[in-house]
């Protein structure tokens, strides 16, 4: 009889316990962590370093956003996703923000339900191949056998452009990028394919790097962002605005050495509005006035965050190229802090 | 008596449900089915709201979208023009062919084995017990994973067979090749083919077609002859050598078909940047069929001896004393019996067989679990849809195997009249 009413207790208990919880913002604060969902290892995007230190450009968004609404760049949970994984992660909300390397497609932004937060990484989907393959192009990758990461745009790509052009290539999925090239250095496949940042950045973990080429195609549109969940609107400002606010202290000249001392105030109202001295920009967030602030501090600006990572003095070397901000030929366009 | 009699005939009263030994155990089960039912009601209520709270519906009409990816290989026409159900059921029979390969190659393996096992021998029995304990004793996952692992790192690569001094060359006669992303095959080909025709959802070959249509002749007419041998036998207590004849019903239409339809092989060669022609077996298939089969093996292989192991010594001794050799003991003594003890416990290794193919996730397998399961899912955001289904067909899966072997189980089972 006791045994009955604890079981019908312990029922009742759970029917009560599917409560909707308030905003992901209230929910972090709450936690004290950042749950950032990141790629299980892609050197200079997102990789632990030789003491266990997660780095990388979608590491130090995710710092950055920790830094803004938690007041330490160090209070995020890193959680490694693979390429399959990544949107049950961010709908089931084991994670808070979706920051690896994702392309915002229609379907993923309406049907799949999400919010992306602004573009971070302009790139395009291109080949990389042995040198000793002979390829120069592309077109000459008729029958190819080539090594795919499942569950992404690329796989789309891939089939679509060897469709439009005739030609056959035989795939082989791979789950994660370790074992792609492991398996592309085994010469278990004739080509890797991928994001040109990914080609680069898989391409100078190997040891010969100068023995494969990345052929200069470039078949698709590849506009990576993070991404929260959709129907959570003061989140997503959160995400848009601190990834604003990084490319927007490079136009400014904010970097993480003067925020400091450009916080007491300068001349230049747009900074003054940026870091919280004039206006209430972190209020309308929800956030105190010295957010951004922070969020530069914790990494550096968009320039720095790029020049430290994959920047052309990094083993990965890639040139800022469409990545440069808008007044110097390039995509990057922050929008307005007023 | 007359106080139980009594007893029953008390009213009834609300705590006699509990109470009374007589409803207690009742009550005890409509309140346990209540609380079931109230669970049941709760997950469904509770993912009903969750994915109204993501703004996503429940339907199955994605499957009939354009999957837009390649899969390989495919038993069936595909291309990534066509829609994820036929994604979906390339998939599934790419899981239903590694399924039933691996079904017989554990089998033959594991019945070895578990003989051998079993073997005067002690070189053969130790060996036995070596292969059973480590590779019972590693999970099956290693074990594929080892296989390919073997297959991409040691093998060639296409390029070592190039060129005027290749490295490494293909073996029996320049027929088969063997590098790191697959073992190509010779594939027999007709040159004055039948021809398909197309029944619904993939094409007939016609070829194929007559070559069971003879087979399945030959295989009556043996069956006659050796029935007409048994009842010479019986009337006349000698039997009448059948071997040649058999072997000459079995082959000589067949070799007659061959020669008609212009039997020839596609041998596999080297073309632009890899071999074509003839029939590829991949890597992520090889590591899947022989991961699976030796560990499967491993577990069949200690069925098999229990089975045999459950058959009286007598029975041995029996029928050595009629003077059959040990290899006719086992065969027509021993194994016969043992079966009743094996089949049950088969069952669920081939059924375990079956659910394990979904590991071929590691090796890039395009299996149900990666093709429904995996990209599927992730191309739609389907999750919940395309796991109900995936589960819906192994469970189908599942019981259609165990429904088929209980049938077989029936029959070897010892009859008693």
């Amino acid at each position: 009889m006791k045994m009955m009413i604890a079981l019908a207790a312990i029922a009742a208990a759970t029917l009560t316990t599917g409560v909707a919880s308030a905003g992901t913002m209230a929910d972090v604060q709450a936690r004290g962590k950042l749950n950032c969902g990141v790629t299980g290892g892609q050197a200079g995007f997102s990789a632990p370093d030789a003491s266990g230190v997660w780095q990388g450009m979608d590491v130090a968004y995710c710092r950055a956003i920790a830094a803004a609404v938690l007041k330490d760049p160090k209070a995020v949970n890193f959680v490694p996703t693979t390429g399959q994984t990544r949107f049950t992660a961010l709908a089931s909300g084991e994670i808070d923000i979706l920051s690896r390397t994702t392309t915002w497609t229609f379907s993923r932004d309406v049907d799949l339900k999400f919010t992306f937060a602004g573009i971070n990484f302009y790139d395009g989907q291109g080949f990389m191949v042995p040198k000793t393959l002979g390829a120069k192009s592309a077109k000459d990758l008729n029958g190819a056998t080539i090594c795919i990461q499942t569950g992404t745009t690329t796989e789309l790509n891939l089939a679509e452009y060897f469709r439009k052009n005739g030609m056959t290539y035989e795939p082989v999925p791979v789950e994660n990028n370790a074992d792609i090239a492991q398996k592309y250095l085994a010469g278990a496949c004739d080509v890797y394919t991928s994001d040109g940042s990914d080609l680069a950045s898989t391409r100078s973990s190997f040891k010969n790097p100068q023995d494969h080429i990345i052929l200069p195609d470039v078949i698709s549109k590849e506009p990576l962002a993070p991404l929260v969940r959709q129907g959570d609107d003061q989140w997503a400002d959160v995400a848009r605005w601190t990834l604003n606010a990084l490319i927007e202290a490079e136009e400014l000249g904010v970097t993480a050495e003067n925020v400091e001392k450009l916080s007491t105030g300068t001349d230049n109202p747009e900074i003054n509005r940026l870091l919280g001295k004039e206006g209430d920009l972190g209020q309308q967030l929800g956030l105190d006035a010295a957010w951004a602030k922070r969020a530069i501090a914790a990494e550096g600006n968009y320039g720095e965050i790029f020049a430290k990572n994959i920047g052309e003095k990094t083993p990965i070397g890639l040139a800022r190229g469409q990545n440069a901000l808008w007044n110097q030929g390039g995509l990057m366009y922050p929008l307005p802090f007023r | 008596m007359a106080m139980k009699s009594d007893a029953s005939r008390e009213p009834f009263h609300l705590s006699m449900l509990f109470n009374d030994t007589r409803y207690r155990a009742r009550t005890i089960q409509v309140l346990a089915f209540i609380m079931l039912v109230l669970a049941a009601a709760w997950l469904v209520d509770n993912t009903v709201r969750n994915l109204a709270a993501l703004g996503k519906d429940f339907s199955f009409g994605f499957l009939w979208a354009t999957a837009g990816y390649d899969i390989s290989p495919h038993a069936i026409d595909y291309s990534s023009t066509s829609t994820h159900a036929r994604a979906a059921l390339v998939g599934l029979l790419n899981t239903v062919i590694v399924a039933a390969l691996a079904c017989v190659t554990a089998t033959i393996l594991g019945v070895l084995a578990g003989v051998l096992r079993l073997s005067d021998n002690w070189i053969v029995a130790r060996l036995m017990t070596a292969y059973v304990e480590s590779f019972r004793n590693v999970p099956a996952l290693l074990w594929i994973i080892v296989a390919a692992a073997v297959m991409s790192e040691a093998m060639p690569a296409p390029n070592a067979f190039r060129g005027e001094n290749p490295t490494t060359s293909m073996i029996l006669w320049d027929s088969i090749a063997i590098t790191n992303r697959g073992i190509y095959l010779p594939v027999p080909e007709f040159s004055l083919s039948l021809g398909q025709i197309n029944i619904g959802l993939s094409v007939l070959d016609l070829n194929s077609v007559a070559i069971f249509g003879v087979l399945a002749f030959s295989l009556l007419v043996r069956r006659g002859l050796v029935k007409h041998a048994q009842r010479l036998q019986s009337a006349t207590g000698r039997r009448p050598a059948t071997w040649w004849k058999s072997l000459l019903v079995c082959t000589v239409p067949m070799i007659a078909l061959f020669y008609t339809l212009g039997f020839h092989f596609d041998y596999p060669a080297l073309k632009g940047l890899n071999f074509s022609g003839g029939l590829q077996l991949r890597n992520s298939f090889i590591a899947l069929w022989i991961g699976l089969s030796v560990y499967t093996g491993a577990f069949i292989a200690e069925i098999v001896r229990s089975g045999i192991l459950a058959i009286s010594r007598g029975q041995t001794e029996a029928a050595h004393a009629l003077g059959l050799s040990s290899g006719r003991t086992m065969r027509l003594v021993i194994l016969p019996q043992a079966l009743r003890v094996i089949v049950p416990p088969l069952i669920s290794q081939y059924l375990n067989i079956t659910k394990n193919t979904s590991l071929g996730l590691a090796v890039g397998y395009m299996d149900l679990r990666s093709t429904l399961g995996g990209i599927t899912i992730n191309q739609t955001g389907r999750e919940l849809e395309g796991m109900l289904l995936m589960m819906l067909i192994y469970v189908g899966i599942s019981l259609i195997i165990s429904g088929v072997m209980n049938i077989y189980n029936d029959r070897v089972r010892l009859k008693e009249r």
